[in-house]
């Protein structure tokens, strides 16, 4: 029986997340190409980039769904090809493009899932998520019928089953109304308040990033071009807004163009 | 290592999903009656018309039921495994601290739950419509069924495996795979009957061994131990490699990203 890697990263002090010379490469095509970058614990860093940019690669390496193809990812200190389970364990992950199975009903895949993480109590623990994102009364609906907004909600409740230290968030606000959207954010700041939870969250919605995130990091042909602070990076880049910056990247999204590398970046 | 509190967790959504899918349910029920009736059917027909084949009834009956018991077992791995993937949950699955020996161990369950259940389901249609009683075929049925299931979870596991690697055009496999070996089983006939370059090869399939072993216990009453010594041999070997195979196979898939791309 292998050892249990000794948890690290309690200390604040310490990155929960470090990418070192990451490059994860299909055959000949190059998704990531050397990308380094750290992440504190309690920090929200928001993954930008045009479809097909590499932020769904990337978090997938972070998850230990995909290998690297070389360089050194730890999370917690722990390589996610070595230890993914001590990993995840620690972790949660929600996206708009994954679903909990449709014929089952909100609270029996809650159980489930509580079930696979292990959760002690897991009634109290599931009806506490379950207010806390005002769905409570959605427990006993077939989650086939729920509507977006509902849906993400409770997927929201399925990632933070187990009190993760890190959560991975795939366009959570995607295909949601303003209002939905609006208090998934307002959720997702408080929880991270009271827990001082890590997210790393992808989005398109430039208002989600500016809201919620501490620091974005702009993808762009597989490589992190800009990675900062919202208002550092605009003004680096001479844009007014968000929305047009990654307008910008997304048509000509040449590093040489934008006149930043991912060494020169401002962490 | 296996956290077994992960396996009943897996197992009990697989119980969730069957109970809501009345189309599962048709696997277990209506599917392996069928089978029957078309098969007692053309037997009984066989009996009247043809004198001196009077175990051939017999023969056809307990084959049918066996060979749906492997039928099944291969069929509730795999699809199991589709309906994470059709219910797009398979990454929230993989993203939880679940190994894959614990979502194999849990299709194992699903599997032995869907053989017992036919196997219970077909012996009292078998021996209401036709007074076929599988207890003819004694204690020998308990090493029979074993060695069928574990046949069953090779073929499931690799048929998996192959899902995982070519993705949604590799479904058909779920449903093909055991007629695809079902020939060369000697299923419904004697490994005699084959061509002689065949037969060795039948006789590398523990199904095989399991239908001779079958018929000799049924015409002679005899315990067939040559029979499931080899197919339990042949079993640990297949076992084995499946479980090498998908290992592989899932390393694969974390390499090149088909995990995801199986999401849709």
């Amino acid at each position: 029986m292998s050892t249990e890697p000794k948890p690290t990263g309690q200390n604040d002090e310490n990155p929960v997340v470090v990418a070192e010379h990451v490059q994860k490469s299909f055959g000949k095509f190059t998704a990531i190409s050397d990308v380094n970058f750290t992440v504190k614990r309690g920090e929200i860093v928001g993954l930008l980039g045009a479809n097909g940019a590499g932020k769904t690669t990337l978090i997938q390496m972070l998850l230990g769904l995909l290998s690297p193809s070389s360089g050194k990812i730890r999370i917690f200190g722990m390589d996610p090809e070595k230890d993914r389970i001590s990993i995840l364990r620690r972790a949660n992950f929600s996206s708009a493009y994954v679903s909990l199975p449709y014929n089952l009903k909100v609270w029996e895949n809650l159980d489930i899932f509580a079930g696979l993480y292990c959760i002690k109590n897991k009634k109290e623990k599931i009806d506490h998520l379950l207010e806390l994102f005002g769905v409570k009364h959605l427990k006993t609906r077939m989650t086939g019928r729920l509507s977006s907004g509902e849906s993400t909600r409770v997927n929201l409740c399925k990632a933070l089953l187990n009190d993760p230290e890190i959560l991975f968030l795939d366009e959570p606000t995607a295909s949601l109304d303003p209002d939905i959207a609006d208090k998934v954010r307002k959720l997702l700041a408080r929880y991270r308040e009271e827990h001082n939870v890590t997210m790393i969250y992808t989005s398109h919605n430039m208002r989600d990033v500016e809201e919620l995130c501490d620091r974005i990091m702009f993808v762009a042909g597989g490589k992190i071009i800009a990675d900062g602070q919202t208002s550092d990076i605009l003004s680096k880049f001479e844009e007014q807004s968000l929305e047009e910056l990654f307008i910008k990247i997304a048509r000509d999204g040449e590093i040489t163009t934008l006149g930043g590398t991912n060494e020169e970046t401002a962490t | 290592m296996i956290n077994w509190q992960v396996v009943a967790a897996l197992g009990k959504r697989y119980i969730y999903i069957y109970s809501r899918n009345s189309f599962r349910i048709l696997d277990i029920v209506f599917w392996p009656v069928m089978d029957l009736l078309v098969w007692g059917w053309v037997s009984a027909y066989m009996m009247t018309s043809q004198k001196g084949l009077p175990q051939m009834a017999t023969f056809l009956i307990g084959a049918i039921i066996l060979f749906n018991i492997l039928l099944r077992v291969q069929q509730g791995i795999t699809v199991s495994f589709l309906e994470d993937i059709w219910s797009r949950n398979l990454l929230n699955v993989f993203a939880a601290p679940v190994r894959a020996s614990e979502f194999v161990a849990a299709t194992y369950l699903v599997g032995l739950t869907q053989a017992l259940a036919v196997m219970c389901v077909m012996s009292v249609a078998a021996y209401f419509i036709y007074g076929f009683s599988v207890s003819s075929i004694g204690w020998t049925l308990i090493p029979l069924f074993l060695n069928l299931l574990m046949m069953g979870w090779s073929l499931g596991l690799c048929t998996t495996a192959l899902i995982l690697r070519f993705g949604n055009q590799a479904e058909a496999l779920a449903w093909a795979v055991p007629f695809l070996i079902q020939p060369l089983s000697a299923v419904f006939y004697p490994v005699s009957i084959l061509p002689k370059f065949l037969q060795p090869i039948s006789y590398c399939l523990p199904a095989a061994h399991v239908f001779e072993g079958m018929r000799e216990v049924l015409q002679q009453n005899k315990f067939p131990q040559e029979h499931l010594i080899a197919a339990a041999v042949l079993n640990v070997i297949y076992m084995t490699l499946s479980g090498f195979f998908f290992a592989h196979m899932f390393k694969e898939a974390r390499r090149k990203g088909l995990i995801s791309k199986l999401v849709v």
